[in-house]
């Protein structure tokens, strides 16, 4: 049994999260580096999915400053939601100055 | 007033509830702190928000410690680092637990830790209820509010007995620092956080971090409801040097605490009298934290 401390690779991690055969199949780390943004893709709890209107958005950041899923990201042409994470929580929609994010049911989408 | 730094030291894909306040909570206070920090956390909410093994959810170290021990674990980091020859300065120690956490069960470990002066932040986040359990009331569960062991219905049992202050308790210790601070306003938690970090010896934040499962309200109105509670005086942005006390957020206009209850369901059955009768309680607190303001700054 492997019992060094070390980071795990990138592909081992993949490979037990994924794909694991078994539990001696995870190597005995205390240091594990899987990022939870390659684990849990929590944009399939979503029942509201915000729609961001770039016509209107004024790129002021205040959708991003309050997402608590760091999930809404603003560049030069708007503000674009990442929706593999997005929990359609709507505080984006709630907060934006101008409206330019409106709630729209995620049923219709899928 | 300090920006909201970029660097983004929680990842995606946290297990909080759609819209919750603790998220931001956590988010805002390692923007200001930077990389590095330790932390650690007791069984509550953010012992599950980062996920399972083999999962990582901060790009710092964590410590999980026991549900009474956050005050004690932050210690025994501070005295490993100082072993080491760390210099306190270098590093920062963060102990973050919940309401119940600190004001209940941690309340022993926190302070010894503050009695003794050890370098850390304690950090409480307050959701106002034991919610990673399934809502059981707390020592910081506001008078009138439905949680599971405070039920409405043909029993009226909502929370009968106050808020616990623990900005008093804190300031009882002759801690250097404490102070309130809320996920509405995050210009001003990092500057306040940064504030904190540059003290030496033991600081107390307290942050308010709405619950929407908790407290039965629209995840949107997360932000809409920290904001409130400023507004109304309901939880005062506040802060204490050296037992000088500052309100460094005072409402431009103060709001009937009724716009802050009725769209919390926790509230919903509290009759007029009942409301009128939080108000006053309001008033009164308030009145009390600008005499001290008053009194201290002289
Ligand atoms: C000694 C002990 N008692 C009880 C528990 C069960 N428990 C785990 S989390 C929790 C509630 C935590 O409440 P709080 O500190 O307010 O954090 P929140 O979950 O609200 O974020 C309880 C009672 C425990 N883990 N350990
Ligand atoms: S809050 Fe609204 S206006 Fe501001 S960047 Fe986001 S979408 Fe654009
Ligand atoms: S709906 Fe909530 S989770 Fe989704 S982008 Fe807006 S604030 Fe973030
Ligand atoms: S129960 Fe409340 S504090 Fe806990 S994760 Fe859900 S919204 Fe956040
Ligand atoms: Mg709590």
């Amino acid at each position: 049994m492997k019992s060094e401390v070390r980071i795990m690779t990138k592909e081992e991690v993949y490979r037990i999260v994924i794909d694991p055969k078994d539990h001696r199949d995870v190597p005995l780390t205390f240091i594990t580096d899987c990022p939870s943004y390659l684990m849990t893709k929590t944009g399939s709890w979503r029942t509201l999915r915000p729609i961001v209107d770039n016509e209107k958005c004024i790129k002021c950041g205040i959708c991003w400053k309050f997402c608590p899923d760091v999930s809404i990201h603003v560049k030069d042409d708007g503000a674009e939601v990442d929706y593999e994470f997005c929990k359609g929580c709507g505080i984006c929609a709630k907060e934006c100055p101008v409206d330019a994010i409106i709630m729209e049911k995620e049923e219709d989408y899928v | 007033m300090a920006k909201v730094p970029e660097i983004e030291l929680m990842f995606q894909g946290t297990t909080a509830c759609p819209g919750c306040g603790a998220g931001n909570a956590m988010r805002y206070l390692l923007k200001a702190l930077g990389k590095n920090t330790i932390i650690n956390i007791p069984a509550c909410c953010w012992a599950v928000i980062p996920g399972v093994y083999p999962s990582r959810n901060l790009d710092i170290p964590l410590l999980y410690n026991a549900f009474e021990a956050t005050g004690a674990a932050s210690s025994g980091v501070r005295a490993a680092l100082n072993a080491k020859g760390v210099d306190p300065r270098e590093i920062t120690v963060v102990g973050f637990a919940g309401d119940g956490g600190t004001a209940d069960i941690g309340i022993q470990a926190l302070s010894g830790c503050v009695e003794r002066g050890t370098d850390t932040i304690q950090v409480m986040y307050d959701n106002e209820a034991y919610m990673n359990t399934g809502i059981q009331r707390s020592g910081e569960t506001p008078y009138g509010a439905w949680t599971t062991t405070t039920p409405v219905g043909s029993k009226q049992a909502w929370k009968k007995a106050p808020k616990k202050n623990m900005m008093e308790i804190m300031n009882a210790h002759g801690i250097p620092y404490a102070v309130t601070m809320s996920i509405a306003y995050p210009e001003l938690m990092i500057e306040k956080i940064q504030k904190a970090k540059d003290i030496l010896g033991p600081k107390f934040v307290h942050i308010y971090a709405p619950c929407p499962t908790g407290w039965r309200s629209n995840p949107s109105d997360t932000v809409e409801l920290a904001r409130l509670a400023v507004d109304t005086c309901v939880f005062p942005l506040y802060e204490i040097e050296n037992g000088v006390y500052n309100v460094y957020k005072k409402p431009k206009k103060k709001v009937p605490v009724k716009d802050y209850l009725k769209i919390q369901g926790r509230f919903r059955h509290l009759p007029e009298e009942e409301v009128e009768r939080i108000q006053k309680n309001v008033d009164l607190e308030w009145e009390k934290l600008l005499k001290k303001v008053k009194f201290t700054k002289e």
